[in-house]
């Protein structure tokens, strides 16, 4: 690993406290894969440079873990668990599920799809519009070998089981076709369980539900999860999504995972501007540190100071983004007399929220929130509050930002 | 139509002002309605004089031409048995060979892709007639190249005669194998591959997947397009005309032209045998929709584009390679080397030294110095291109009419344009010369007999092109320029059909392609004096020119070749659809 940015990125992702300990269910390490398609080839026609799909790409999964692959379209999230899933065939690299090597590039290993034995739900389902609910779920039972293979008895048995866990055992009969999408989301995930695999792959499987049904669905397969004890890597773009779902989440971009961690930490602590700007709404500001005082320290922006508390080590003079996200920012109208100007007044490193003036510019109604944007100086921030505050624009608002909730961003 | 000046008007200025009859009589009614009634004129009435000579005899209404066709001789049966055995044969040929090679390019990395698709251009760029005589060429039983050049030496004698049933199914079912080829690659595309993805993440072997997924999943496309491949075959003229009339070997169109070149002429007769061809065609082509249409049932998530993720063949990735080649070389290659071939020779014979030796252009310069060569190339570019711009003129009004409009009778006009699918070329020949030998006016034995003949048949495919041109434009487009005040004849001539046009150029050329190679009823249409160029070829084989008759063949292909190539430039997607 010659590439200083990918380095930082491993021993991050190791050294991780969140990391699995010891035997993982999927251990996937040093994952590559470049497409010599088409694609390629006019890439390479218009003079641009081979890319990777995937790029050095490790990380592990603890027995029940849900892990998430989080990245916009294109980063390789799709391609990575398609490698895993063996529909893929990779460039280098080793995977392994629950000790037996499944792909090894070193050693020539590359066990075909269909030997790997997990379970996998297709973004678009897959359900087989010639068959019957039953002789779906079935299927992977039918076609297990001969001597695995259960008796008609055993296969009814099964499905049936699978099926009522997924609250479709009265629609058994029904041709696949005539299921709502939930239920047919459902049954694509009966299907995969059925044959009881050790870690089951979710390709962006709520991506074709609607809204409603999207959110009422993440908790259902959340239970089912949880309740089943399975281990199951979730491949989607929506951010939200994401940190409802997962055990751990891996952001990627551009072939890269950029940090892993649990949903709070990725959310409070974006290891970059990217995860920060790619997971929920942020407010980038940019400064130098100015002191450092224990765990905590000053950041000298254009409009005033903030206190920064619990960031990554940084030193005197060092140049930082800040991300606060909208939530953090509280605002107060009653005009809190003493410090104009807008110096944080972090009175000798308490732990007091920073406080800024500024005027509330745009307000918008939403619904389960109002927004604003607040300018302070040249700087606005937006503001995400309770549906009960609602400050017209033109007002002057003092600012509160607790020190906790500023995320330091390295460069 | 002038947009008046004044914002306030111009919003009305589209709409017809007060007076019941004024209102009717705009130009958008009258031109709709024109359209509407040359369609329906094409398409109903040489059916109904078909229908109506076939079921007249001199004392009213009879059946004795059925009597006479099919009855009491052992002729008919058997022309039947040919016929469902040339038809049946084809159309099975044409769907594994088709079948195959598109699974190989929507679902593998098979190498040398490209040579499928140039494969898939031969029946836009070799009609069906140049098709057989390079077959015959290839595989007479005497002087074949394949039999005389290699099969001769090795074994002593020919082994294929293409003068048989099974020589008639080998160059049908090649010849229709790339139609098979685009309609089977339409269904992989319009399959999710995660359907089959997801058998194999079951754990099921790639053979499972393709006995219990692919395969059913594929089913009714491949009954549609088996059928398909069955009617066209039992329509061809061409490959049964040129193999099995010499011999006797008849099927439906074959009997018919021969009927009809029998004095005394039975209409009757040739009327009864055109119904049954008709009868089975159109039975076949309505199965065919009907099945398509109940595809949809089979549709899980719609409206996806798939991306494609080509199967790895591995170690049988050369061999692929290798038959590809073979089969490119054996259906496109050989065929147009052996007309080029023979185009040089004297008389036809094997390749010699002498045969070299002999070589020269003298058939080019016969061609070029015959009249009758320059006549029926002019009329071949005059027919094809005034087809192709009526056809295209008509469709395009046609088809904003059903797309566009809930006029009542729009249904019926799809219907109408649609009609001309079902029935065979040499059918509608039959029907319309007993339309058109009945009227005084002076249509037949001209040209303007063919003209109609053309846009009658091809309506039909000028209906696909501008009704897909015209489903893809948002009826927005057109609302806003009336909003804005043009009128219905400048929005159609200036937002509709500028929009449309790359569909409706693309209409146009494949018009013009499949006018050029007309045979099965200019042939019985055309009078002497009058040839067109397939016409030409079909006279050059009756008098046994072989060699005129390659020269001729060549230039065709030349021609057909640059037209293909031009409407590609054009961008235009004529025959397949090159994104992949």
């Amino acid at each position: 690993m010659t590439d200083p940015m990918s380095s930082t990125v491993d021993t991050a992702a190791l050294d991780h406290p969140d990391r699995p300990a010891g035997n993982a269910m999927l251990a996937v390490s040093g994952l590559c894969k470049t497409y010599s398609g088409e694609k390629q080839r006019r890439r390479r026609a218009a003079g641009l440079s081979a890319v990777a799909a995937v790029d050095e790409v490790s990380f592990e999964v603890a027995p029940g873990e849900l892990f998430t692959l989080l990245g916009p379209s294109g980063c390789g999230k799709t391609t990575t668990l398609r490698s895993v899933a063996g529909l893929e065939r990779p460039d280098g690299g080793t995977i392994s599920v629950g000790g037996r090597v499944l792909y090894d590039a070193g050693r020539r290993v590359n066990v075909p799809a269909n030997r790997r034995r997990l379970g996998m739900v297709f973004q678009s389902y897959a359900i087989w519009p010639h068959l019957s609910v039953f002789a779906n779920v079935a299927f992977p039972l039918q076609v297990l070998p001969r001597r695995e293979r259960p008796g008609k008895q055993g296969i009814e048995q099964r499905v049936g089981r699978v099926l009522e866990a997924t609250e479709l055992g009265h629609l058994a009969d029904r041709p696949a076709t005539k299921l709502s999408g939930g239920q047919q989301q459902r049954l694509a995930l009966a299907r995969a369980l059925v044959v009881e695999p050790k870690l089951v792959l979710l390709d962006e499987p709520l991506s074709n539900l609607d809204a409603k049904l999207r959110e009422s669905m993440r908790f259902e397969l959340k239970r089912l999860q949880r309740e089943l004890g399975l281990t199951a890597v979730y491949v989607t773009h929506d951010q939200s999504e994401a940190l409802a779902m997962s055990s751990r989440i891996a952001v990627m971009q551009a072939g890269r995972i950029v940090q892993v961690g649990k949903p709070r930490d990725v959310y409070e602590h974006p290891n970059c501007a990217f995860v920060a700007d790619f997971i929920g709404i942020t407010n980038f500001i940019a400064g130098t540190v100015a002191a450092i005082d224990g765990d905590r320290c000053r950041v000298q922006t254009v409009d005033g100071d903030l206190w920064v508390a619990g960031g990554p080590p940084v030193a005197v003079g060092a140049t930082v983004t800040l991300s606060i996200r909208p939530e953090a920012i509280s605002l107060r109208t009653s005009p809190a007399g003493g410090s104009a100007g807008g110096a944080g007044t972090g009175s000798a490193g308490g732990t007091a929220p920073n406080r800024l003036r500024g005027t509330v510019v745009n307000r918008a109604f939403l619904g389960d929130s109002v927004d604003h944007v607040v300018a302070i100086g040249k700087t606005e921030l937006r503001n995400r509050s309770n549906p009960a505050q609602s400050i017209a624009p033109g007002t002057e608002v003092t600012v509160l930002v607790d020190p906790d909730k500023v995320a330091l961003v390295p460069e | 139509m002038t947009v008046a000046p004044a914002p306030r008007g111009s919003l009305r200025a589209g709409w017809p002002a007060a007076g019941r009859l004024r209102a009717w009589a705009t130009p958008r009614t009258l031109v709709v309605g024109g359209c509407v009634v040359i369609i329906g004129y094409l398409a109903v009435v040489p059916l109904f004089y078909l229908l109506h000579d076939t079921f007249t005899g001199p004392g009213g209404f009879t059946t004795d031409a059925f009597a006479r066709a099919y009855g009491g001789n052992t002729q008919a049966g058997e022309m039947m048995r040919n016929s469902l055995e040339f038809a049946v044969g084809s159309a099975a040929l044409a769907l594994v060979v088709g079948t195959g090679l598109a699974y190989l390019q929507v679902r593998t990395d098979a190498p040398f892709k490209g040579l499928f698709f140039a494969a898939s251009l031969v029946p836009l760029i070799i009609p069906a007639i140049l098709y057989t005589a390079a077959w015959i060429f290839l595989a007479d039983p005497d002087i074949g190249l394949l039999n005389n050049s290699l099969f001769k030496p090795i074994f002593g004698h020919g082994l294929i005669d293409v003068f048989s049933i099974p020589g008639m199914i080998w160059v049908q079912g090649l010849h229709l194998a790339p139609i098979a080829f685009l309609l089977m690659v339409a269904a992989f595309r319009a399959m999710d591959p995660s359907l089959e993805e997801s058998g194999l993440m079951s754990g099921a072997s790639r053979v499972q997947v393709l006995r219990r997924i692919t395969v059913p999943l594929l089913r009714p496309a491949l009954i549609s397009a088996a059928l398909l491949m069955f009617v066209q075959s039992l329509e061809s003229f061409e490959v049964p005309g040129l193999l099995g009339l010499q011999n006797g070997t008849y099927v439906f169109t074959s009997r018919i032209y021969f009927v009809l070149r029998t004095y005394p002429i039975d209409f009757g007769a040739a009327g009864a045998y055109a119904l049954g061809l008709l009868a089975i065609a159109a039975a076949g082509v309505l199965l065919s929709a009907w099945l398509s249409r109940n595809r949809r049932a089979f549709q899980t998530v719609g409206g996806k584009a798939f991306r494609p993720r080509p199967v790895d063949l591995g170690r049988a990735r050369p061999w692929v390679g290798g038959l590809t080649i073979i089969y490119f070389i054996g259906t496109v290659v050989l065929p147009l080397l052996v007309l080029v071939y023979a185009s040089l020779l004297k008389f036809y014979t094997a390749p010699s030294v002498q045969a070299v030796k002999t070589m020269s252009f003298d058939n080019y310069r016969q061609v070029f110095h015959t009249p009758i060569a320059m006549t029926a190339l002019k009329n071949s570019v005059l027919l094809g291109v005034s087809a192709a711009t009526i056809v295209m003129l008509l469709t395009t009004i046609a088809s904003w009419i059903v797309v566009r409009t809930n006029a009542p009778g729009r249904r019926l006009l799809d219907l109408l344009a649609f009609t001309p699918l079902v029935v065979p070329g040499l059918v509608l020949g039959l029907a319309l010369s007993f339309v058109y030998l009945r009227t005084p006016l002076p249509i037949y034995g001209t040209l303007l007999i063919l003209l109609i003949s053309y846009v009658t048949r091809y309506l039909p495919y000028g209906m696909r092109y501008a009704g897909s041109a015209m489903g893809q434009l948002s009826a927005e487009l057109e609302e806003s320029a009336l909003v804005c005040g043009a009128s219905w004849g400048t929005t159609f001539r200036r937002i509709l059909v500028p929009l449309a046009s790359s569909g409706i150029l693309a209409g146009w050329i494949y018009v013009l392609v499949v006018s050029f190679r007309e045979l099965s009823s200019t042939i019985l249409l055309y009078s002497p004096g009058r040839e067109v160029l397939s016409v030409l070829i079909w006279e050059q084989y009756e008098n046994g020119q072989f060699t005129v008759l390659a020269a001729v063949g060549v230039l065709m292909v030349a021609i057909l070749v640059t037209l293909v190539l031009v409407a590609y430039r054009f961008g235009a997607r004529i025959g397949v659809n090159t994104d992949d």
